[in-house]
């Protein structure tokens, strides 16, 4: 499947300044490994070392904060966005 | 472009420690934890913050901010009062009860502290317009902020807010736009147009001037303490939306250790939610150390964080203090907010009313030392949240005037 990522400006460094790259997978595990391989290394900013996302990331599947999804294992379907952002705004 | 930030002279990540130059960042490059400011501290004396102004400023040599910022056109909020709460004390079995009355500020919340000095940083840093995600308080803090420091502002908060807060949002000018979403969803397209072109100049006072704005709750601390005559209270209890006010109280407090203006004495830190919006809470009871988000349900729409960036280190603290999160219902929040008003002549929006009902609910299962000197905080004012309550504060009687209606009614 064909999905578009958007990534924040603290990991373009690894997209060459791109704001939005196109991914694949039929999840979002399938998504962020296949985006490791496009962009070497920014799957370990996005995922700690026991492989679960970071505490301070939050991903988006569409609208949805993956948390409330299948975290990972949430589906991406054809066209889908994802967003990654760090977790540290809020009132 | 010369940075003047005082006694701030970096960044650090709280996750894994690594340092970065001053700037408008506000998450670590190597693992996306939250930077906050990172001081070299000077000699800082009683008597030097005693003879500064009766506002934040007396504390500048512990703030991200110039040393000529009193001199600069803003809010000058805080030393607001701290009340000897003697009536509310005795209603709930508490003999040395405060209540921290922020609602005092220019625009009637706290959030006038942290705004203020992310107008300074938005200064050094060159933006042209002052920005937010909130709940409704900021939203008002920011464009009042905006309007007297000569910035633009646009500001984003939930569509459904409180009438009140949406009218002092939008009377300070700027724009004001209303966001089809909850607050969660508000902060995420923020935290989106500030990768983006369109926002490159603006100053997202709680994203990325985030390790500047949160200082500012430190001053409720370095307040409380030198209010109680240069003393750290005993139990203090604490709102938690992000929960970024806890920790700063908490960061403001080592300070005041650490620089010896105060004795090194123990304190407990208390965090409350409505339980309509409890993802700390329920981590806390759980035993857990990260926070699961959650879809917030609960009027007191101020504390209505379902994602709360700083949940983590609320836990922390409140364990390492040996404190407690607990949470309320709505009904018990109407209950706090006219029990603190009839007890002590303030009156609380309903975040208010989250943190006196959980006072309440600690007290009564003995959960706070009755002896201690306890401080519970009003972050703002009921007048925003009006509807919480009216159906509950109509009039006594409507009675003819005359002497022996008045008669038949009492």
């Amino acid at each position: 499947m064909s999905v578009s990522v958007r990534i924040p400006t603290i990991l373009r460094t690894y997209t060459g300044g791109n704001a939005e790259v196109s991914g694949e997978g039929a999840t979002l595990r399938d998504v962020l490994a296949k985006l490791d391989s496009d962009y070497p290394g920014i799957g370990a900013r996005i995922l700690d070392e026991s492989g679960k996302i970071r505490r301070f990331v939050n991903v988006y599947v569409g609208e949805e904060d993956v948390r409330f999804a299948d975290g990972l294992d949430t589906p991406a379907p054809e066209g889908t966005q994802i967003s990654i952002i760090p977790a540290v705004a809020g009132g | 472009m010369s940075l003047d930030f005082g006694p701030a002279v970096g960044l650090s990540c709280r996750e894994c420690g690594t340092r970065y130059p001053l700037g408008p960042s506000f998450a670590c490059l190597e693992c996306f934890g939250p930077l906050e400011a990172a001081y070299s501290f000077g000699t800082v004396t009683r008597a030097d913050i005693e003879s500064g102004p009766a506002n934040i400023w007396r504390y500048r040599s512990l703030l991200p901010v110039p040393v000529d910022v009193a001199s600069k056109p803003n809010m000058n909020p805080g030393w607001t009062k701290l009340v000897k709460a003697g009536n509310l004390g005795r209603a709930l079995g508490l003999k040395n009860l405060y209540v921290k009355d922020d609602s005092g500020n220019p625009t009637h919340s706290f959030k006038d502290r942290v705004v203020a000095i992310a107008v300074e940083a938005a200064r050094n840093f060159g933006f042209h317009t002052l920005s937010c995600s909130s709940t409704g308080n900021l939203a008002g803090a920011v464009t009042a902020a905006a309007a007297r420091a000569g910035l633009e502002a646009c500001v984003f908060i939930p569509a459904n807010l409180e009438a009140a807060k949406i009218a002092m949002a939008r009377v300070f000018g700027g724009k004001l736009i209303g966001i089809d979403g909850t607050y969660d969803e508000v902060n995420r397209f923020c935290s989106e147009l500030i990768g983006d072109p369109l926002g490159d100049k603006w100053g997202f006072v709680n994203v990325n001037l985030r390790p500047y704005y949160a200082e500012g709750s430190k001053t409720l601390a370095y307040e409380i303490a030198e209010q109680l005559g240069w003393r750290l209270p005993e139990q203090i209890v604490i709102p938690i939306a992000s929960g970024s006010q806890l920790t700063k109280i908490d960061k403001g407090f080592r300070e005041l250790v650490q620089l010896g203006l105060v004795e090194d004495t123990p304190y407990k830190i208390f965090g409350a939610q409505a339980a309509g919006c409890s993802p700390v809470s329920t981590a806390y009871k759980a035993g857990h150390d990260v926070v699961q988000p959650v879809k917030p349900d609960t009027i007191a729409k101020s504390l209505a964080i379902g994602n709360p960036a700083d949940g983590p280190y609320v836990l922390d603290i409140a364990r390492r203090t040996g404190g407690a999160v607990e949470d309320v219902t709505d009904a018990e929040i109407v209950a706090a907010i006219k029990l603190l008003a009839s007890t002590e002549g303030v009156f609380a929006e309903t975040a208010g009313g989250v943190t006196v009902g959980v006072l309440k609910k600690l007290a009564e299962s003995g959960r706070l030392d009755p002896e201690a000197e306890t401080v519970v905080l009003n972050t703002g004012d009921g007048l925003k949240t009006l509807d919480a309550i009216s159906d509950d504060a109509q009039p006594t009687a409507v009675i003819r005037p005359s002497l022996d209606a008045f008669r038949a009614t009492v």
